[in-house]
């Protein structure tokens, strides 16, 4: 059983940190802990933590517990924390920032939707240069629970009888460009980024 | 007004938002305002692509920046929020952001692509109220609604965080554009909340719980639609009203129209170009309120 309790020797201040200095997330450590962020996210009853929370494990160190969490997928990127933050914290590329992280070591929710389709998303764009979604949400189910594609019949026929359901896989002519720009990335370091790197 | 407006679609407006992108060309036809669609543009790269790789996706978004400024473009309409929001964003962060821009003018660099933020991201919505405005929409009005009241949504990240087209809260420019055309909007106070975007399609019942309450409050408001400036927010509200009767047992079927929908019938646009036929939800009702049906004279002398 997983202990509930964590220690505060447990937590990786430098790891908070690097984290600080990350593009888009500055701002954490002058997180007032005040709730706007929380109050405001549409999606913060569903999270297993609010986003108060994951700022403050993230900004204590507590890294496992902020990247294996379900709320940083669940977050839909709505903006509403951000624009409400009395300190101006842009608590959604906080989120970003450690989606990726948690993607980098593999560290998010075993089959959970919501990371499958991002790196699915990923593969798709890099490749082809557009996205197509009736094959992204095929390659989505299919990788995550193709039960899933029982459910999404209905949908499915919906759009087909109104003509919105596409089975061309979109490209574009010249995918040069994209594929140098993830030729080669440099990953992540284990324990977080030098200071002044940029991830 | 001859000026022309560069326009990227994105991914969802040649698919399941197809209506969306049908009724905008209809009513800038109608306006006569060109639009000229990016040449082998591609993907934003939405809210997936910046989980998995922040400079590769905002290389991603400047690629297409990049194409606009070549082909000599000032303003690029984007009229899907998502793509909207991520253009907005990449030049903000290409701008402040030193390391960010010299890694994505590399690797752009080299197709001979340079990023600039000379180009303009517009979004249709502030395009129709600050270049053409409420008075000539009414000018210019055609038809007379005899629909009934409808609910603006304006979803979330078309007004934040970069809040040019309207405010982040409480925005209302879509309900003064409506007005213009004499359509009868109520005050939907859920406008800005989030529709879930793609979680309909991951965590599907969360996405659709977020749904059923956007749903359920713009019936409360006495709305009998919905009208809607993303592709995404669009199709949420539209694919899942079946099942949110079948699991409520509520009765809720509205149209969920998009603004350039209603915009480009008042204005005279033709109807069968409008994309009315793609509704999945209330097409009863949008075949009884999208006629024929002309300004009589004397009614504007």
């Amino acid at each position: 059983m997983q202990r509930e309790l964590k220690l505060q020797r447990e937590a990786d201040p430098e790891w908070a940190r690097h984290l600080s200095e990350r593009p888009g997330c500055e701002g954490v450590f002058s997180c007032l802990q005040c709730g706007a962020c929380s109050g405001s996210c549409p999606l913060s009853i569903y999270m297993d933590f609010t986003p108060r929370r994951i700022i403050a494990l993230a900004r204590e160190g507590f890294r496992k517990e902020a990247l294996r969490s379900k709320t940083i997928w669940l977050c839909a990127s709505c903006y509403s924390c951000a624009v409400n933050c009395p300190r101006q914290i842009h608590i959604t590329d906080v989120m970003y920032s450690l989606k990726r992280e948690a993607i980098q070591f593999r560290l998010y929710p075993k089959r959970f939707p919501v990371p499958i389709l991002s790196q699915e998303f990923y593969k798709m764009v890099r490749r082809r240069g557009r996205s197509s979604e009736f094959w992204l949400v095929l390659r989505l189910a299919l990788r995550s629970n193709p039960l899933m594609l029982l459910g999404m019949l209905r949908s499915g026929w919906d759009l087909m009888r109104t003509g919105r359901l596409s089975l061309k896989r979109e490209r574009i002519r010249d995918t040069g460009p994209l594929s140098r720009l993830t030729a080669e990335r440099k990953p992540l370091p284990a324990r977080g980024l030098a200071p002044g790197e940029v991830a | 007004m001859a000026r022309s407006y560069g326009y990227f679609p994105g991914c969802s407006l040649k698919g399941t938002g197809r209506a969306y992108e049908e009724s905008l060309l209809t009513l800038f036809r109608v306006l006569d305002l060109p639009l000229a669609e990016l040449d082998d543009w591609n993907c934003c790269g939405a809210t997936s692509y910046m989980a998995i790789d922040e400079t590769a996706a905002f290389g991603l978004a400047a690629r297409n920046l990049a194409l606009a400024q070549m082909a000599g473009q000032q303003d690029l309409l984007a009229p899907c929020s998502a793509c909207y929001l991520v253009l907005r964003k990449t030049q903000d962060y290409v701008g402040r952001y030193p390391a960010i821009a010299q890694e994505v003018n590399t690797a752009l660099g080299n197709g001979n692509l340079k990023i600039l933020n000379s180009v303009r991201v517009r979004h249709p919505l502030e395009v129709l109220y600050m270049d053409v405005g409420t008075r000539r929409l009414s000018e210019k009005m055609q038809r007379t609604w005899h629909g009934g009241p409808v609910a603006c949504y304006y979803g979330c990240q078309m007004v934040r965080p970069y809040t040019e087209v309207d405010r982040a809260f409480n925005p209302t420019r879509m309900d003064e554009l409506l007005a213009a055309v004499k359509v009868p909007t109520v005050d939907y106070s859920l406008k800005t909340k989030c529709c879930g975007g793609s979680l309909t399609g991951t965590t599907h019942s969360v996405g659709v719980e977020l749904n059923r309450i956007l749903l359920k409050e713009a019936v409360r408001k006495g709305a009998q639609a919905i009208v809607t400036v993303c592709p995404l927010c669009q199709y949420n509200l539209d694919a899942y009203q079946s099942e949110i009767r079948r699991i409520t047992r509520e009765h809720i079927e509205m149209p969920i129209l998009y603004f350039t929908q209603i915009l480009g019938w008042a204005l005279g646009g033709d109807i069968g170009s409008l994309g009315l036929k793609r509704a999945i939800s209330g097409r009863k009702t949008i075949g009884q309120w999208f006629t024929e049906t002309r300004v009589e004279k004397e009614a504007y002398a």
